[in-house]
């Protein structure tokens, strides 16, 4: 938290159609830092990241990465802009008609142009960080379980050894054993890059394993955010309600009898 | 009086905005066929995909169009004693219509399905996404390649289709209606003028370029899971089918009314 931020985001607003998504949504994030932001189904997570990725373009606000305005780039320099980011997806969003090792490659081979062969390498070395071995690396990403997957889908994300890494509800339909393996996975990967990582969850045990920050989301805006230690200590209804996973408090759900 | 009206305006604005969607996702798409990079791997693969492997099903068409073509016209012609027309009918007829419209039409079911429903179901798994995020623009690795392999396929198919449907006609011809084998060529060939050929192989391409339009347009902007995946590839068909008959229309006025 101590050094320069790499990622400022300052009064973000989406919306589609009439449904308001993000209502300025204000988060700085330090170079190395780990910020997993947490929030209910529908609280604009994943819009959050994806606005910042440039995959969707926010209405108002300002997301600025090393210093630089990332919102309205020229395609060429989104293109260079982009390449600073690894994400590993919900869904995993392997290419189903790609071979395994060819999926954690093709970030080297189209984007950084290097040769099939040596990026076979890297892609390889980078499948047994996660784990994974050569026999895995011929098969196709149908013939993997949803765990191995996941882990598939890690490699790639940091395949080109990105400054900023996303991750995006990584332990969301996995056992509680595999959520494990992947959040150490995950935790291990950032510290070996140094990379700066940038996750969305509901998963608490994942949110306390990977964060040094925890922030809040709530019907489009940040309503707390401070270290994962003191999380216990918020004094904030939402953020207690959503720790304890109670039906009941601030966020409400209402419900008509049967 | 206005709730009367206000569906049909609401209608044609749609119409309207969707129209210019396409032609600007055209339009990027086609710049993006003239910039590196180029992916030459994937348009092999579409080619032997659209082209090679429709074959059999335009082939089938093309012989069965030419056969019914002969005992029709016959049934017709005899009347007036009008015979020797019939071989010229078949071929001008196929050459200029039939074979690029039905094998449009057929290419479109085949084809313009399978790209709208493999685009859409990478757009709803966030393959789309994982592309942007690997430094590949979508539109170049995805969509350019089936567009050039329907611009280049569909021609060579109706050029094939348009000899074995005048095959087909020959055979029934001769071996049902009792013609004679060399007079029912010599009247093909020499009735047959290169405009008929080119027009329809112009005809070909257009009709190819848009199967892959509608096709990779539908299933690029699909939406929410299977459904909206079931509902890209229905339009693809749909659209594609409605607009190579129209399409044919006014190339038939801008060839040959004058």
């Amino acid at each position: 938290m101590s050094n320069a931020a790499k990622i400022e985001i300052a009064g973000l607003n989406k919306a589609f159609g009439s449904k308001q998504v993000l209502r300025g949504v204000d988060l700085t994030i330090g170079k190395g830092e780990s910020v997993v932001v947490i929030g209910g189904s529908g609280s604009g997570k994943s819009v959050l990241l994806k606005c910042i990725l440039g995959l969707m373009r926010p209405d108002s606000g300002s997301i600025k990465i090393d210093g630089e305005e990332s919102v309205d780039l020229a395609r060429r320099e989104r293109e260079r802009v982009r390449a600073k980011f690894g994400m590993l997806f919900q869904g995993s969003a392997l290419f189903d008609s790609l071979r395994v090792w060819e999926n954690v490659a093709f970030g080297l081979i189209q984007g950084d142009r290097m040769a099939r062969g040596a990026a076979k390498d890297v892609a390889l070395r980078k499948l047994g960080a996660v784990g994974l071995d050569g026999q895995v690396s011929e098969l196709y990403p149908s013939e993997l379980s949803g765990g191995m997957q996941k882990r598939v889908a890690l490699a790639r994300a940091i395949a080109r050894e990105p400054e900023i890494i996303f991750f995006d509800e990584p332990t969301t339909g996995l056992d509680p054993i595999m959520s494990d393996v992947i959040n150490k996975l995950i935790v291990k990967c950032v510290r070996d890059l140094g990379a700066t990582a940038v996750s969305i969850t509901h998963d608490m045990v994942s949110a306390r394993h990977i964060a040094d920050r925890i922030a809040m989301i709530y019907e489009g805006r940040i309503i707390w955010n401070g270290a994962a230690k003191e999380i216990d200590r918020s004094g904030n209804g939402h953020v207690d309600q959503f720790l304890h996973g109670r039906a009941e408090g601030p966020i409400a759900m209402p419900v008509r009898p049967l | 009086m206005t709730n009367f009206l206000q569906p049909i305006g609401a209608t044609f604005l749609a119409m309207l905005e969707v129209t210019g969607r396409i032609v600007i996702f055209a339009l990027e798409s086609l710049s993006g066929m003239l910039r590196r990079p180029f992916y030459l791997p994937a348009i092999g693969r579409q080619l032997v995909d659209v082209g090679y492997y429709s074959l059999p099903v335009v082939g089938l068409t093309a012989i069965f169009t030419g056969m019914v073509l002969v005992l029709q016209s016959y049934t017709g012609f005899t009347r007036f004693s009008a015979e020797s027309a019939i071989p010229n009918v078949v071929v001008i007829s196929l050459t200029r219509e039939l074979g690029p419209v039905l094998a449009g039409l057929m290419v479109a079911g085949r084809v313009g399905a399978a790209m709208a429903a493999e685009i859409g179901t990478m757009r709803v798994t966030e393959q789309i996404d994982a592309l942007s995020t690997l430094s590949t623009n979508p539109l170049k690795y995805l969509v350019v390649p089936r567009l050039v392999a329907g611009l280049i396929s569909l021609p060579l198919l109706v050029a094939v289709a348009d000899v074995i449907g005048v095959f087909g006609g020959y055979v029934i011809a001769v071996d049902k209606l009792g013609f004679n084998s060399v007079s029912y060529i010599k009247h093909t060939v020499n009735f047959l003028h290169t405009i008929d050929v080119v027009s329809g192989l112009v005809k070909a391409a257009v009709f190819g370029f848009i199967v892959a339009l509608m096709g990779c347009y539908h299933g690029y902007h699909s939406r929410g899971g299977a459904q909206g995946v079931g509902a890209a590839t229905t339009n693809a068909v749909v659209s594609a089918s409605i607009l190579i008959l129209v399409f044919n229309y006014f190339l038939t006025e801008a060839f040959f009314s004058r």
